[in-house]
């Protein structure tokens, strides 16, 4: 299957990445809870245990900050781990390792000592697993200099976004949203690479640009389909990179629409929809003809019911509204 | 949807310049509409704050179709060209007392519309005045959009010779024309007025002026005839169904010849009371924007008389042809030279032929000739004018 395009799954791209970068480079393993004998709590890594063995698929204690902290010692030792991570609520158990070490070693050293350490998370919610297991925080790392924050949201991303992080030589974190990893479409056999500094267009439109990134990306796809049939030109931007942000590529499409949508699965009081919307005003005021909307969570833990779920997350009638609410129709 | 004249039935609303919500006073423009004199500025006569449109841009209604519902301090009123009685109708609830948004009223009285700063920025770079724009955004904000649409309609009616379609011009004055020598019995007097004293008296004022502010001979024209109307009233006002109504007013139609062909004759609201330096200031403006295409609807609504002059390098003697439903017109010819006896002598003067064209129906020649001579006497004691 090299030729043409074909038919996979994010969670298979997922996994032809991780396979890719551990065939590529004996520097590169994988460890993380789960992530060996039983496949992946997701079943991204379903298989690589054979293939690679348990000095590279290598099974954790629950301990987020021990294995995170394994991590970084196996980058400064010169090794390229992928660390995986359950869900980013977990991560706050590993909080301290990412986030006093991870993003501070180079420049505490004085440029002396890298981290050129790989964490991938799942974020999100959409499949029941209550408020311990589904809310977005990557928006928090995205606060942290020192990091670089990623959010791959289509396959092409999914597939290659890993070997331009394991390339960098600090710490990347990627965020896999729950709800993507079943979705199917067809890569080309031509794709990638991708770089991991800029945002995209992923439709243009002329009326109103919706600004989003990760699980999200798909609802404000759909928006657009609908507002599309009202004869509104939706731009939607997959923002790709949550740290450091491209905000050019928004600003110029904001100075082009002059309206802005902020579509974003993380709350809204002092979030990174929060940070957008100010870089907008700071770099596209004078263009702005209607306040800059924002279709965020509720502000409530994730719910567990379904419907109380479904309520809470970000959906395309909503940003359909948020949207007409910029065009004052 | 102000009546601009006999021969106009219907008009095309081109654009709303006010909004629900805001405050409107007697002589503001809220409208744009299209005639077949061009697009003509709709002002208004009421005071109030404008409820609602009833009439979107774009739409072609009759002559006195509401156009939009104005709450002020009298029970809701219909906006027209008022003080045309068919066009202003009390509001079907004329006890409920105006509704106003609680929203838009401070925004109104702060008096700072809010325009998006898109808009704003568009409104700079196109020279856009933006308190003269509707806004169509939440609470009334001006958005880009908005300024657009207004820098749109400002370019059209800079482009004034295309604003005005002469051949739609050529129409309405044939329909006024051929009705008024069907319908209206003329009888046309005429005299010779000696100008010596206006031309004096002129000439000693204008001395001391610099050219934008010197009088013109058609200012003391038409001041006499006005006042001459005081006296007058048979030759001011309308002959309709009900016969002759006399005008409440007096309001002298111009008549302006536009380049290229054409004649439009825009009022001098209240001519008798003008002051002499108004008056001529406001001949000017109107000159200009009938050639313009600027006019306002009340200008054109309501003359109660036309006076046409046909000026220098002209002929002697105009005999006109009334403008229904109006029942006189006063036409001024070409000042000329000629021999004048004076204390028994013969002797060389400036003099003007003034000619009434007259409805007989309202009025005999006998009254005619009384008032052309009034005219004449007026006219020889200038500074009473």
């Amino acid at each position: 299957m090299t030729d043409a395009v074909r038919e996979i799954t994010y969670r298979d791209a997922v996994r032809e990445a991780i396979r890719e970068a551990l065939l590529a480079d004996p520097r590169v393993f994988l460890m993380g809870e789960d992530v060996g004998r039983y496949g992946g709590c997701y079943a991204v890594t379903k298989g690589l245990l054979d293939e690679f063995g348990p000095e590279r698929i290598r099974d954790t204690p629950l301990s987020e900050s021990a294995f995170v902290g394994a991590g970084i010692g196996a980058a400064l030792g010169g090794m390229r781990p992928i660390v995986e991570i359950m869900t980013v609520n977990f991560s706050l158990l590993a909080l301290d390792q990412i986030v006093n070490n991870a993003a501070t070693i180079r420049h505490m050293s004085g440029g002396q000592f890298a981290v050129p350490l790989v964490i991938r998370m799942a974020t999100g919610a959409g499949r029941q697993l209550a408020a311990q297991h589904s809310h977005s925080l990557e928006g928090w790392y995205a606060h942290i200099p020192g990091l670089k924050i990623v959010t791959p949201a289509t396959l092409e991303d999914a597939r290659f976004m890993l070997a331009a992080a394991l390339a960098d030589p600090n710490p990347v974190l990627i965020f896999e949203h729950v709800m993507l990893y079943n979705r199917s479409g067809v890569l080309s056999a031509d794709a990638g690479p991708v770089d991991i500094s800029s945002a995209r267009v992923q439709r243009p439109g002329n009326h109103v640009t919706l600004v989003t990134y990760g699980g999200t990306l798909f609802k404000a796809l759909d928006a657009a389909a609908e507002l599309a049939k009202e004869g509104v030109e939706a731009e939607v931007i997959d923002l790709r990179v949550l740290r450091p942000l491209d905000a050019e590529t928004v600003l110029s499409s904001v100075r082009k629409t002059r309206r802005a949508v902020i579509v974003d699965e993380g709350w809204r009081s002092g979030s990174l929809s929060a940070e957008i919307s100010a870089r907008i005003m700071e770099g596209a005021f004078w263009d702005l003809d209607a306040p800059v909307e924002r279709v965020c969570s509720a502000e409530v833990p994730i719910p567990y019911p379904h419907h109380l779920e479904e309520a809470a997350l970000p959906q395309p009638a909503a940003i359909v509204a948020a949207a007409k609410a910029t065009l004052a129709r | 949807m102000p009546s601009l004249g006999a021969d106009m039935e219907a008009g095309t609303l081109v654009e709303w310049l006010k909004r629900p919500g805001d405050r409107v006073k007697r002589g503001d423009i809220v409208a744009v509409v299209e005639t077949q004199k061009g697009a003509i500025e709709v002002d208004i006569f009421e005071e109030g704050v404008i409820e609602r449109w009833l009439v979107e841009p774009g739409t072609t209604v009759p002559v006195g179709t509401p156009l939009a519902l104005i709450a002020g301090a009298e029970p809701a009123t219909v906006a027209s060209a008022a003080e045309v009685p068919a066009t202003v109708m009390p509001s079907p609830a004329p006890a409920a007392p105006p509704s106003v948004s609680p929203l838009l009223e401070p925004r109104t009285e702060v008096g700072r519309p809010r325009v998006s700063p898109a808009a704003r920025r568009l409104a700079a770079e196109r020279g856009i005045a933006l308190d003269r724009l509707t806004g169509s955004g939440p609470e009334g904000a001006i958005l880009y959009a908005d300024v657009e649409r207004a820098a749109a309609g400002t370019a059209l009616r800079h482009a004034a010779p295309k604003r005005l379609d002469l051949a739609e011009m050529r129409r309405a004055i044939a329909a006024a024309m051929a009705r008024s020598k069907r319908e209206i019995p003329h009888y046309y007097l005429s005299t010779t007025i000696e100008l010596t004293p206006c031309l004096v008296w002129l000439e000693t004022t204008n001395a001391t002026r610099p050219p934008a502010q010197r009088l013109l001979l058609a200012a003391l024209l038409l001041k006499a005839v006005a006042r001459a109307l005081g006296e007058a009233p048979e030759f001011n006002g309308f002959f309709t169904a009900e016969g002759f109504q006399p005008g409440t007013a007096i309001h002298i139609g111009t008549a302006i010849a536009i380049r290229g062909g054409g004649l439009i004759a825009p009022a001098i609201r209240n001519a008798d009371k003008l002051a002499l330096d108004e008056l001529m200031a406001q001949l000017r403006d109107l000159v200009s924007r009938a050639r313009s295409g600027a006019l306002r609807s009340s200008e054109l609504s309501d003359p109660t008389i036309t006076v046409t002059n046909l000026g220098e390098r002209s002929v002697e003697t105009v005999f006109g042809v009334i403008y229904p439903p109006q029942v006189a017109l006063v036409g001024f010819g070409m000042p000329v030279e000629r021999p004048w006896t004076a204390g028994g002598q013969v002797v060389a003067r400036r003099v003007i032929s003034a000619t009434l064209a007259a409805d007989h129906r309202a009025s005999d020649g006998h009254r005619g000739a009384l008032f052309l001579a009034d005219i004449d006497r007026r006219l020889q004691s200038p500074e009473k004018l």
